[in-house]
């Protein structure tokens, strides 16, 4: 009963927000409605038994990235904040969307697995919690992608670096 | 009635969505890039529901590989969006038309 | 069910007061400090010894008049305060202040909840802080605000990478994120003798974390005014300056906990150990803001960037090649 309280609420606030960052004029009302976004999001992490993710989603996108999209947009102030000016293409990219998205649902409503499927607490053995077995599987199994993925990270802040530098 | 995969699946979907209308509608680069980044969020979230359905950590793995690309995405994009505004003094994806033939 | 709801909602209680009222007397402290630090008296005149000072001073700051500027940004501009106080109050749901302990006849757990990402949980909240300074300066329509939050996002962001950095390493010595375990780890030696130069990393990238001097361009009053605070004033101001200050206390505990073992400790019984710990680095805290002056930015950046990252690396390294060959 809690459980189902718990989502629908955080649903409803990453819904709700979502919908705030799409319609919301101004720029720095669309971030700060992405906070919002990703606080119910690591909240929907943490209902999903994946605690050390809600936390990195904490701490990566509402603490870092967001903060330099804010940092992007106090620093360029730029005067356009709104929407396309043609109805029509305005029109066509929101059925576009809907589109997809009746698409994604029928097919989950459609296969008889997803309806069954049950979540719950994942089942640890004695003395390992969420983030051990994290670890456990991050630095054994997935150790050749980790190292890619830092080296992806230093490519793209040299990349941001050369970019973004006056010359 | 009881928690599913259906409704996070569903959820996601419709933050997938949302995403995606703020990707075509809008005209300032920095909002699509956030609307990007709500459609990672979407699949961030079926990965976790997927993880907890199989009862398998790999999908969790994959958030994080997803969110060091939205990271490695952000700083080169916001980079690029910077050094256009340096240029163009303007952000603004309709007015950056100089390839139209 | 219903008697450990209860329970929380009572420890949550006990907690926030005594942030709220340590906060308070933190101001009283930092003006007595300083103030003996040069040579002067401080507060004297409410109550003996000036102890009353504090409470006249929310009492002025409550009775005020509440002014919004007419430009501002409204909704922005409300929700800034609260997002400084707000993360800094929750961060201190996982801190243990003492080891369990029996009182009539029941176990009493000294902290809200025990989490098993702890640490992170205290960093990701911790760094949401930042959107009450990024928010507020942009809200309030000033140039001097725009200013002082631009530099506080350029700064906080560089700086939690350092601190992020340093506290790595006290977690690979106690092998958990839990606070709880990683104090229980510290019974035999603090980590701050195998991890001074983690601490000291630490130490100063919780100064620049916290906007305090010699670190604090996000409020310098004699180039920006008052930097993203100026057009504040009344309740919204306090929520501010009890936001900073709750804040310290948090980076201040978190340093008891990673580094100087928490609640351990000889003779006196664990919370005042834990309580001494705390009240060590907010003397830290005072006697830097007495000693040294502001940085320039280019010198805070470089001092970000330049030294404190790669120290704060090469020690984990080092500290991860140790970890590996003892175990």
């Amino acid at each position: 009963m809690m459980a189902q309280v718990a989502f629908y609420i955080l649903a409803v606030l990453a819904v709700v927000s979502a919908l705030g960052v799409i319609t919301r004029e101004n720029p720095v009302h669309s971030a700060l409605w992405m906070l919002l976004t990703f606080f119910s999001v690591a909240g929907i992490f943490v209902q999903l038994g994946a605690e050390f993710v809600a936390a990195i989603q904490v701490l990566v996108y509402a603490g870092a990235i967001l903060v330099l999209y804010l940092f992007v947009v106090m620093l360029l102030n730029p005067r356009a904040g709104g929407f396309i000016r043609m109805p029509a293409k305005y029109i066509i990219g929101s059925a576009v969307s809907i589109v997809v998205f009746f698409q994604i649902a029928i097919t989950v409503w459609s296969s008889g697995i997803f309806k069954n499927g049950t979540i719950g607490p994942l089942p640890y053995a004695e003395g390992m919690n969420n983030v051990r077995a994290y670890g456990n599987v991050l630095f054994t199994k997935y150790l050749v992608p980790f190292e890619i993925a830092s080296l992806l990270l230093l490519v793209a802040m040299i990349g941001a670096i050369v970019i973004a530098r006056k010359d | 009635m009881e928690l599913t995969l259906a409704h996070y699946l569903i959820l996601s979907a419709v933050i997938f969505a949302l995403g995606m209308t703020g990707v075509l509608i809008r005209k300032n680069l920095i909002v699509m890039f956030m609307s990007l980044e709500l459609m990672l969020n979407a699949v961030n979230i079926n990965l976790a529901a997927f993880s907890n359905y199989l009862q398998d950590m790999t999908g969790q793995i994959f958030i994080v590989f997803v969110m060091a690309v939205a990271a490695a995405e952000a700083a080169v994009g916001l980079a690029l969006i910077i050094s256009l505004f340096r240029n163009k003094q303007t952000i603004n994806a309709e007015e950056l038309n100089i390839m139209r033939g | 069910m219903l008697l450990p709801i209860v329970f929380t909602i009572i420890k949550i209680l006990i907690i926030v007061t005594v942030i709220l009222l340590a906060v308070a007397y933190m101001t009283y402290a930092e003006r007595k400090v300083i103030g003996a630090m040069q040579v002067r008296l401080g507060p004297t005149h409410t109550g003996p010894y000036g102890l009353l000072q504090p409470i006249a001073d929310a009492v002025k700051l409550i009775a005020k008049e509440d002014l919004t500027p007419d430009m501002v940004d409204r909704p922005v501009f409300i929700i800034a305060p609260l997002l400084t106080m707000v993360p800094a109050l929750a961060g201190f749901a996982v801190i243990p202040f003492a080891d369990n302990f029996t009182m009539f006849g029941m176990e009493i757990k000294p902290y809200i909840t025990d989490l098993n990402i702890g640490l992170l949980y205290v960093l990701a909240i911790s760094s949401v802080g930042t959107y009450g300074v990024i928010m507020s300066g942009w809200a309030s329509n000033s140039k001097y605000a725009l200013l002082g939050s631009l530099r506080s996002s350029a700064q906080v962001l560089s700086y939690e990478t350092a601190m992020g950095l340093s506290l790595v390493a006290p977690v690979l010595l106690a092998g958990s994120l839990s606070l709880r375990e990683i104090t229980l780890a510290q019974a035999g030696m603090w980590f701050v003798v195998p991890q001074i130069v983690a601490f000291v990393v630490y130490v100063i990238a919780a100064v620049a974390e916290t906007n305090r001097a010699p670190f604090d361009l996000a409020e310098a009053e004699t180039e920006i005014v008052a930097g993203f605070h100026v057009e504040y004033s009344s309740m919204k101001f306090a929520l501010f300056f009890l936001g900073e200050y709750a804040n310290m206390y948090l980076v201040s505990t978190i340093a008891t906990v990673m580094f100087l073992g928490g609640w351990n400790g000889p003779l006196l019984p664990p919370l005042v150990w834990f309580v001494i710990k705390v009240l060590f680095i907010m003397f830290i805290f005072l006697w830097l803001r007495a000693t040294l002056p502001r940085l320039r930015f280019d010198q805070l950046m470089s001092l970000g960037w330049k030294v404190l990252i790669p120290i704060a690396l090469a020690n984990l390294m080092i500290t991860a090649i140790v970890v590996h060959i003892v175990r």
